[in-house]
């Protein structure tokens, strides 16, 4: 499935100042949706947010397309194509449903997402364009989220924890922009606590276990297995697996 | 030893906490009334008396609180959109305010051809603009190079930024003093606007409604930028979220300068109405200020809205306190800026229309 890797991470050394939560950890992906599944406080957020930029690299590297954005300003790297759906959506509360996207369209003016094809993947959106992005319900607010990282037109997008709190017919939503995301062209990272959304949204699943990625499995294995999912994602997941 | 905290009822907790929430807002209706009911009809001994007896006076000074309330819109309204971003509080506001002053005095000095006892009748409306252009963009160039020498090293740290920037002024000041001197200057108004007019029977000065014009000009530009403008919507996902904003590939050091450059512009046409308004000398630097923290903290920093409800409170304040305290007490008007800080952060600390920081 995968093929020459979109991202290779390397060895990667992080986290917040003097505490270093993410050690040694490396994977490599294609254009294709992954998935990070661990218990809570195994790093994942840490990692997202490392990809990203947030916070600084201590060591390793961090290569998209062959080439090492690590240590790179947020804006940089986004610039080179990571694009970032972040844990609890970070929309901006003084601007509206439109005004999200409408800050960001000069840039994209002749490719393939603009505000327009934003609307197209969410229909729900393109009626409360006048909205305030606080005044939305969360699966439209994770849909502005989502839109907002397409414009990007990047070749990654980070997704943390993109099925939190969501109805499961948005979880549906966002399963099958993840899939056709995919399809065109634009891989898929997603971290995740809910273990039957992360697999129906990514086929192959990275387990993270004190800051590096300890084993991988595809999603059927996970979601078959107590003795694993007990064993990597603690008695939450058990709920996640049965809902 | 120590007898055990006594426990209040659960109900009884909360209908207190209820009641102690009411309290500020009952701590500002009451004066608030109270100014209202005094200044209407109670206000004898005073150099206006009460408005039902006098409403000639009372109409002058309300435009004089609007009209004071759009200079201290367009002083103030760099400062929050500075603030509102970037989390800085420029320090160094009072002295772009008074350099942009000074220059555009000289300016007009140049194009009028004399340098003292300059009559209105000898100034046009261009020589008026020229020079506030000219001062306003000097002091947009100073403070965006504030900005890239001495700011953008130190971001989010604010208490050295407040430092550098207070430096700064003192730096400014001293330099300001040897080269303009220290007896205070007046940019004049262009003849078009320097007459009176008679609003119930009372002489009123066009030049205060010239400011209310540029004023509301200035509000209206400014809004229009901020939200129909791509670069406007971007300045306001950056107040809310600087680091998101990064992460959808946007320069925000370009942002910041832009925004530096353009809040240091509008504090120039702000230094440029105060001269022709009230003048420019040594210590005006200080006391605008202290004008643009009073109308921020009231207002709330970094938010337009709140700049304007913070300059119109202000004015009110500034303009009724002198004619409608008792004559004998007139002198006291000053502290009446203060009640209304504390009435005003009693109920919002953070400011009328502010977030917490």
């Amino acid at each position: 499935m995968s093929t020459a890797p979109l991202l290779d991470v390397r060895r990667l050394r992080a986290g917040h100042g003097a505490s270093v939560v993410l050690e040694d950890l490396s994977f490599g992906m294609g254009v294709e949706a992954v998935g990070i599944v661990g218990r809570n406080g195994m790093g994942k957020t840490t990692l997202c947010d490392t990809l990203v930029g947030f916070l600084p690299v201590t060591d390793g590297e961090i290569l998209l397309g062959g080439e090492d954005v690590s240590g790179r300003a947020p804006e940089k790297i986004a610039g080179a194509g990571i694009a970032y759906v972040p844990q609890g959506r970070r929309l901006f509360p003084s601007l509206t449903v439109d005004e999200h996207l409408a800050m960001l369209a000069g840039r994209t003016r002749g490719k393939r997402w603009t505000p327009e094809a934003v609307y197209d993947l969410f229909p729900r959106l393109a009626q409360r364009k006048r909205h305030g992005g606080a005044a939305l319900s969360g699966g439209e607010q994770q849909m502005l989220a989502v839109g907002r990282a397409l414009l990007l037109n990047g070749r990654l997008i980070v997704m943390d924890e993109p099925s939190e709190g969501l109805a499961p017919t948005i979880v549906d939503v966002l399963v099958d922009a993840v899939h056709r995301l995919v399809d065109e062209g634009v891989a898929v990272l997603v971290v995740e606590q809910n273990l039957r959304a992360a697999v129906r949204m990514a086929p192959r699943q990275l387990v993270m276990v004190s800051g590096r990625i300890e084993a991988e499995f595809t999603g059927d294995e996970l979601l078959t297995r107590p003795d694993l999912q007990r064993r990597y994602l603690g008695v939450g997941a058990d709920d996640g697996a049965h809902r | 030893m120590t007898a055990p905290p006594r426990q209040l009822p659960a109900a009884a907790t909360k209908e207190w906490r209820a009641r102690l929430r009411r309290l500020p807002v009952l701590a500002v209706a009451i004066p608030v009334a109270a100014a209202a009911l005094w200044v209407a009809f109670l206000a004898e001994g005073t150099p206006a008396g009460p408005a039902t007896d006098n409403p000639g006076k009372f109409l002058v000074t309300a435009l004089d609180a609007v009209t004071f309330a759009g200079l201290l819109f367009v002083a103030a309204s760099g400062f929050t959109l500075i603030f509102g971003l970037m989390r800085t509080v420029n320090m160094a506001h009072g002295s772009l305010f008074l350099l942009a002053a000074y220059i555009a005095i000289r300016t007009q000095e140049a194009m009028v051809g004399r340098s003292r006892n300059i009559e209105p009748a000898h100034v046009g409306m261009l020589d008026w603009l020229v020079p506030m252009l000219v001062g306003a963009g000097v002091a947009a160039v100073l403070g965006l190079l504030i900005q890239q020498l001495f700011l953008q090293w130190t971001e989010g740290q604010e208490l050295r930024q407040a430092l550098m920037t207070l430096a700064l002024t003192v730096v400014l000041a001293d330099q300001m003093l040897r080269e303009f001197g220290g007896l205070a200057q007046t940019m004049v108004w262009p003849g078009a606007v320097s007459h009176f007019f008679s609003v119930a029977g009372e002489r009123y000065a066009l030049t205060r409604v010239f400011i209310l014009g540029v004023a509301v000009l200035v509000g209206v530009l400014l809004w229009l930028w901020l939200t129909r403008t791509s670069m406007g919507m971007v300045i306001r996902a950056g107040v809310d979220d600087r680091g998101m904003v990064r992460a959808l590939g946007i320069n925000i050091r370009l942002v910041f300068a832009l925004t530096f450059l353009v809040g240091s512009f509008l504090t120039g046409v702000g230094g440029v109405l105060g001269a022709s308004f009230a003048g420019a000398a040594p210590g005006t630097d200080g006391s605008w200020l202290l004008n643009a923290l009073i109308v921020v903290i009231v207002g709330g920093l970094g938010s337009l809205k709140g700049a304007a409800a913070g300059s119109l409170l202000y004015g009110v304040v500034v303009a009724f306190s002198p004619v409608y305290l008792p004559s004998d007490y007139s002198y006291y008007a000053i502290i009446m800026t203060f009640a209304l800080l504390a009435l005003v952060l009693a109920v919002r600390p953070n400011g009328l229309f502010g977030r917490p920081a």
